[in-house]
């Protein structure tokens, strides 16, 4: 198997019984301490040929053949590895990769689901698939605990924190009384971080903040002393700054007691500063693994390269790197009766010609392979041979609030912004900062409550809809959801027809040619215009999403998140398509995001949102080499580098008590 | 939730009182002398004219609707000719049949449909949520399409044919039970309860199975829960997730249908007690709707209607109160 | 009062495109969907032929044949289960022996075209009022769902008898009961509408068709219809069978269908007296509406799934053993029959707010997890 490839090493650990550890960040591993102790010293974890399969979603009337061969989804296919004690490893790999999978296969939480998983999974000498419901038991909280990917949902909304902890921890310690099951809770909240222990302890789920219930979460995985920690995207759900807490806390906990720690994520960021050791896995297989540092600096497979090449980096200014194309698949994971919907999103942008067209026409534009948006402000400036482009937009002292009398809420307060034609102006910040209600006034999806909105000198703040007609074919949006914004029973087509119809000035067959040359611009093969949304995989729809945004011959595009919902190599290229359009048409963008990277890849000027206040705005590099704001400072300094952990994680651990309030 | 309440009520009563005027308007608007219905068949125009000036149908609409308010609120005297009778605060008027006082008429077929509302809603929430808990817990086996068919079956029989097919089988049959006839529960509660039993299991049959639909999917749904994962992988049991974790989130919504099927209930009791001869509100309806006696039939839609409004908060208090994640605002 | 948990439920995006075939196979894929169809096909053509099989048996529905009840035992039929003979296939009613078999058959037109009738003009006032309310402003929101929640607390079955009491008795009564049980019934599919409108109404492809400079009603017309089609169809499968029950009920109460035309709601409320001597006569048309209401909720169960397959089947019938490993019988957590109007009472009412605060809200923040 291929599989099997990097796989020397563990197995050497395996026979050889005098080895301590592999890694580096190794902590003093005790002997095993479990009460059922192992006899010959062996990893922590050792997963040998695992394979899980899902029964595929819809068989529908296409009859299944004989029993065991009804159409199943393999999301996870041969895969092999070890961890040692207290050493972590980090598992990425884009959606689809089946990551996540492998992680629910350590507490064989697929078990009563109709998965299907074979091989071996042994967690500190248990044997997980094969152990009967009590073992299994045991083995979940008590020697490897699980922390969830959305903390809010992942607790019991009508139960207080502490007894929740409490009842976990009772599960493990049969003796414990209610009384020192409760204080157990305290205490294991009170080392994570949480104020006031005691008394936050009575409070239920959704009255602490979204860090604060991942810290819970946490603390309920500490609760009964596991030897591994499972972390499924601990902190995809939460801001920035947030998250830079809450790795530091993993990373203190980990040195602080000595267990194991599997990270699973799709941030090669945030797994660069916590783990060992990386494991790198795409449709179900492993692809690379070794330790952290030499998989991120010196990648021996195609496909992490293309992967750390994908991925915007907020500490280099753009226009340093040239893409890499992702390669495909080595063997197609789908077996029988896959639905496209399961199908790894690689493969599915690979496969009908979508993605790979895109490079190619990207290339073709552009002539090489080097990216270049920073000087799209420029090159149009030089194409439409002006001094100074025409300023299309200006926002004065703008302000959104929302609620009735008593429970007001001001989402944007006192915005000042100018934009010109050709210039693209990044805004960042983080969630409930006000940038999407902002982007959204200005193309005036919403009325604003205050201030000025000037478009080309014209007012249109307080215009009403019939008034604004005139301009809407100038302003447009992309979306951030791709599901949410394509009509699902509209044909791609039609749904980019649309605005063309509406305004009523070309011929049926005039509107048909000319959606079919947008879809051709953004990628896409013009014979899909018949196509419906549910065919399409997210990058694609995020392309027919901007081809409708094309559709009236916009000037300004406002792009609220618009590859916050994709995977870094699909985001790079969408990213790509904003700036050859950009650069192509003149247009001018306003992109809103919360990665700072991705901004700063795409901004000529970028602005700092909090609070629905601008708290800082300049030249894109200024902002992020020479940031003057104290929280712009924090932002960046939150964010996880790619280029290693040279980083010290307690820098941004002194940082976590103001986030806790 | 002060506020809240205080604007439900509010809302409530603004409700009602356009329910009021609607049934009013539409009752005593129509075409057909209503002192002619009050007087009887046999009335001369000397007293026909009597009971035109007694029930003031010379006053325009408006005006007698205020008397009618009136009524509700302060009482209100009629005039029989000869002496004066008094009708008490919450007052309906008079029943062109009898004479007797709406409200009287009223509170004396309560009971009735009281019993067989709470009664029935006992049984049917015992047969109903065990039902579909059991569907839900045991999952993929016999017991499951078993469960499903019964409740489809259940779903699918207007209360009349079950209570027909159950009196055909215990009454006339196996002769085990007696036809129902009401006797009071201060009376003899043993009988009460003996002569209520079919009228109960004919009405908890048909409204189990909502409730067997509703605790199944609500239960499957809440187990499908993230939370309840979290509690999984950490070795929980299934026993324990299930009681402590799952019904939690589970039942509000059914408790909240409770409430609001109660005060509902009115048109499935109302053929309940045609169907077995039981002398509550339903009977008194359909009676008074064949003999046209409007003040009662003003009266009964009034009073289920307000049934249905208090039943309607009451869910939504019941809900937010179980179901903490909702709150009042 | 907003219900985060049960907003966010119903404000997923809708259901993947599915052409009229696509539904049809999936249909014809459920077992008793199938039986069901076929039963009620069957049921239509009886309704449909009524007057055919009139003449073919040579039976009319009001004669009375005297000679073949027994009058000594108070009327019940002569001969064995109500009187079955080679001419009257399903034996006489008792006390007038009139045909039962073309009496039903007769009934059967009168229960379809009156559930028919009511529902089509149900979903219609429903539709209207429903998307007026979802997408007008605050103002005719509010004025229509109070509208709608005064219709929903009348007590339906009192008011429609009551109503029967004051209407003149020319008035044709298969008209007046189509039009009191719309008229009583429209609310709740006006609540699905508008609950339904407004979750997409928060949607994207709206506020694109928006920018694209659609106007209202293109965008009602363009964006909302096409989704709605399928929850109202859904609905309206569920009105159906509610009708046929609440013709039967009006009937059984004697302010139905007026004698002489038959009515199976009539037959089984003269029933009542008969159930000890003639049981035939209860069995025959209990049973018929029974398989009639049957057929028609399995169909719009069915026809659930078939429109959006991601939905499970609420009764659970013809249910795929295996089943996704993800969230796999996702019913909805307050299901139709009395749950909707606690759903629409806890998240409906705070629904408007929810809609507009969507705004405010920024992106959440997604990574791309497995």
């Amino acid at each position: 198997m291929s599989a099997q490839r990097w796989e020397p090493e563990g197995v050497t650990t395996e026979r050889n019984a005098t080895r301590v550890g592999p890694g580096p960040g190794q902590n003093a591993t005790e002997a095993a301490t479990g009460p059922e102790q192992a006899s010959a010293p062996e990893p922590l974890v050792r997963v040998e040929d695992l394979s899980v399969g899902f029964p595929a979603a819809d068989g529908g009337a296409a009859t299944s053949g004989p029993g065991a061969g009804a159409a199943t989804v393999r999301a996870v296919d041969g895969l092999s590895f070890t961890l040692e004690p207290g050493a972590a490893l980090g598992i990425v790999g884009e959606s689809g990769s089946g990551k996540s999978t492998v992680a629910f296969a350590l507490l064989d939480l697929h078990r009563g689901t109709g998965a299907q998983a074979s091989g071996v999974v042994r967690v500190a000498g248990r044997d997980v698939l094969t152990a009967d419901d009590a073992a299994l038991r045991r083995i979940r909280g008590g020697v490897a605990a699980m922390v969830f990917q959305d903390p809010l949902s992942s607790l019991d909304p009508y139960l207080a924190i502490g007894d929740q902890i409490a009842e976990v921890y009772r599960v493990h310690h049969r003796g414990a009384s209610r009384r020192a099951a409760r204080a157990r809770a305290v205490e294991v909240l009170d080392r994570v971080g949480i104020p006031d222990a005691a008394r936050r302890s009575r409070s239920r789920p959704h009255e602490f903040s979204g860090g604060m219930r991942q810290r819970a979460l946490i603390a309920m995985a500490l609760s009964c002393e596991p030897r591994l920690l499972i972390a499924d995207e601990p902190t995809t759900a939460l801001d920035v700054t947030v998250q830079a807490q809450i790795l530091a806390l993993l990373a203190e906990l980990r040195a602080e007691t000595g267990m194991g720690l599997l990270l699973v994520t799709h941030d090669l960021g945030v797994a660069a500063s916590s783990v060992d050791d990386l494991l790198v896995m795409r449709a179900g297989r492993a692809v690379e693994r070794g330790p952290v540092n030499a998989v991120l600096s010196a990648p021996r497979e195609p496909y992490t390269r293309a992967l750390l090449a994908a991925v915007p980096r907020v500490e280099q200014a753009c226009g340093d790197r040239a893409p890499v194309p992702v390669p495909a698949p080595a063997e197609s994971r789908r077996e029988a009766g896959t639905t496209a919907e399961t199908a790894p999103e690689p493969a599915t942008e690979a496969a009908p010609g979508g993605e790979p067209k895109a490079a190619a026409s990207d290339a073709a534009g552009r002539g090489l392979a080097g990216p270049a948006p920073t000087t799209a402000a420029a090159a149009y400036r030089e194409a439409s041979g002006a001094a100074e482009p025409e300023l299309l937009l200006e926002v004065a002292g703008l302000r959104r609030e929302f609620g009735g009398r008593r429970a007001r809420t001001v989402a944007v307060d006192d915005v000042s912004l100018t934009l010109r034609a050709g210039e693209t102006l990044g805004v960042v910040g983080e969630s409930g900062s006000g940038k999407t209600t902002l982007g959204r006034m200005i193309v005036r999806l919403l009325e604003p409550s205050g201030g000025s909105l000037r478009y080309r000198g014209r007012e249109i703040g307080g215009l009403r809809e019939r008034q604004l007609r005139p301009f809407r074919s100038e302003l447009q949006m992309v979306f951030q959801d791709p599901v949410a914004s394509l009509n699902p029973r509209r044909s791609i087509g039609e749904s980019i027809a649309d605005p063309l119809r509406a305004a009523g000035r070309l011929t049926g067959p005039e509107i048909v040619a000319r959606v079919r040359g947008l879809l051709e611009r953004v990628g896409l093969d013009p014979d899909w215009y018949h196509r419906y949304p549910h065919e399409f995989s997210g990058g694609q729809r995020q392309r027919v999403g901007i081809a409708r945004a094309l559709a009236p011959e916009p000037r300004l595009i406002v792009c609220d998140e618009p590859v916050s919902a994709l995977d870094v190599t699909t985001q790079a290229q969408i990213v790509r398509l904003l700036g050859d359009l950009q650069r192509e048409l003149g247009l001018a963008l306003i992109f809103i995001a919360h990665d700072l990277a991705v901004v700063r890849q795409v901004s000529d000027r970028v602005a700092v949102m909090r609070g629905g206040r601008i708290v800082e705005e300049g030249e894109t590099d200024a902002v992020y080499d020479d940031p003057q704001h104290p929280y712009t400072r924090s932002l960046l300094a939150a964010v996880p580098l790619l280029a290693g952990a040279e980083r010290p994680v307690e820098a941004v651990a002194t940082e976590r008590v103001e986030a806790v309030v | 939730m002060i506020p809240y309440l205080l604007r439900r009520v509010a809302g409530a009563v603004l409700v009602l009182f356009v329910l009021s005027i609607v049934v009013y308007a539409m009752f005593y608007a129509v075409p057909g002398d209503p002192a002619k219905l009050a007087c009887g068949p046999r009335c001369n125009p000397e007293q026909l004219a009597q009971v035109r000036d007694q029930l003031r149908l010379d006053d325009p609409l408006p005006v007698r609707y205020w008397h009618f308010l009136q009524g509700l609120f302060v009482g209100q005297d009629f005039s029989t000719g000869t002496s004066v009778l008094h009708c008490d605060a919450p007052c309906f008027g008079l029943s062109y049949q009898n004479d007797q006082q709406v409200t009287e008429l009223i509170s004396q077929r309560l009971p009735v449909t009281a019993s067989l509302a709470l009664g029935a809603m006992v049984l049917w929430l015992i047969l109903g949520v065990g039902t579909g808990l059991l569907s839900a817990l045991r999952r993929g086996g016999i017991t499951e399409r078993v469960l499903t068919w019964f409740t489809l079956a259940g779903t699918a029989t207007p209360v009349f044919i079950i209570g027909l097919l159950l009196l055909m089988v215990f009454c006339a049959q196996l002769r085990w039970l007696p036809f129902p006839s009401y006797v009071p529960l201060t009376e003899n509660p043993e009988q009460w309860a003996w002569n209520m039993l079919l009228p109960w299991t004919a009405l908890a049959l048909i409204e189990s199975a909502k409730y067997a639909r509703l605790t199944r999917s609500s239960l499957l749904e809440t187990l499908a829960d993230d939370h309840i994962r979290t509690f999984r992988a950490y070795g929980v049991s299934e026993r324990a997730i299930v009681g402590r974790h799952a019904l939690r989130g589970a039942l509000p919504p059914v408790i909240a249908l409770t409430a609001l099927d109660l005060g509902s209930l009115f048109g499935s009791a109302m053929l309940t007690e045609t169907l077995f001869g039981l002398p509550g509100l339903g009977q008194l309806l359909v009676h008074s709707v064949r003999t046209i006696d409007l003040p009662v039939v003003v009266a009964v839609v009034l009073v289920t209607g307000a049934a249905v409004v208090i039943a309607n908060i009451v869910a939504d208090l019941l809900y937010a109160a179980t179901d903490r994640r909702v709150t009042l605002t | 009062m907003t219900s985060e948990v049960l907003a966010t439920t119903q404000a997923g995006a809708p259901a993947p495109a599915s052409g009229a075939r696509q539904v049809w196979r999936r249909l014809r894929a459920r077992k008793a969907a199938v039986v069901a169809g076929a039963g009620l096909a069957l049921l239509v053509l009886l309704a449909l032929a009524a007057p055919l099989l009139s003449a073919l048996t040579g039976q009319d529905p009001n004669t009375y044949h005297d000679d073949l009840v027994d009058s000594a035992r108070g009327g019940v039929p002569t001969g064995t289960w109500g009187g079955i003979s080679a001419e009257h296939w399903l034996g006489v009613e008792p006390g007038t022996g009139r045909d039962l078999f073309i009496r039903l058959a007769y009934g059967a037109r009168v229960s379809l075209v009156v559930a028919v009738g009511a529902t089509l003009l149900q979903v219609l006032i429903g539709v209207i009022v429903g998307i007026a309310a979802g997408f007008g402003s605050r103002f005719v929101d509010g004025l229509l769902s109070h509208v709608s929640d005064v219709f929903i607390a009348l007590p339906m079955l009192a008011f429609v008898i009551a109503l029967t009491a004051v209407v003149p008795a020319d008035f044709p009564r298969p008209l007046l009961l189509v039009l009191v049980i719309a008229l009583f019934g429209w609310a709740g599919t006006a609540r699905v509408v508008r609950a339904q409108t407004l979750s997409l109404k928060k949607l994207d492809f709206v506020a694109a068709a928006r920018l694209g400079g659609s106007g209202p009603f293109r965008v009602a017309r363009r964006e909302l219809l096409p989704s709605l089609a399928a929850p109202v169809i859904t609905y309206s499968a569920i009105l159906l069978p509610s009708n046929i029950v609440a013709e039967a009920a009006l009937s059984f109460l004697g302010v139905g269908i007026r004698p002489p035309t038959p009515s199976w709601g009539q037959m089984l409320s003269t029933a009542t007296t008969w159930f000890r001597a003639d049981p035939a006569y209860v069995l025959l048309p209990a049973g018929l509406l029974f398989l009639t209401v049957l057929a028609f909720t399995v169909i719009g169960d069915a026809l659930r799934v078939a429109l959006d397959p991601r939905e499970a089947s609420r009764l659970g019938v013809g249910r795929r053993r295996t089943r996704n490993a993800n969230k796999a019988d996702n019913a909805n957590k307050v299901d139709e029959a009395g749950g909707a109007s606690v759903s629409a009472r806890v998240s409906g009412a705070g629904a408007a707010d929810t809609a507009d605060m969507a705004g405010a809200t920024s992106a959440p923040q997604k990574g791309g997890p497995a």
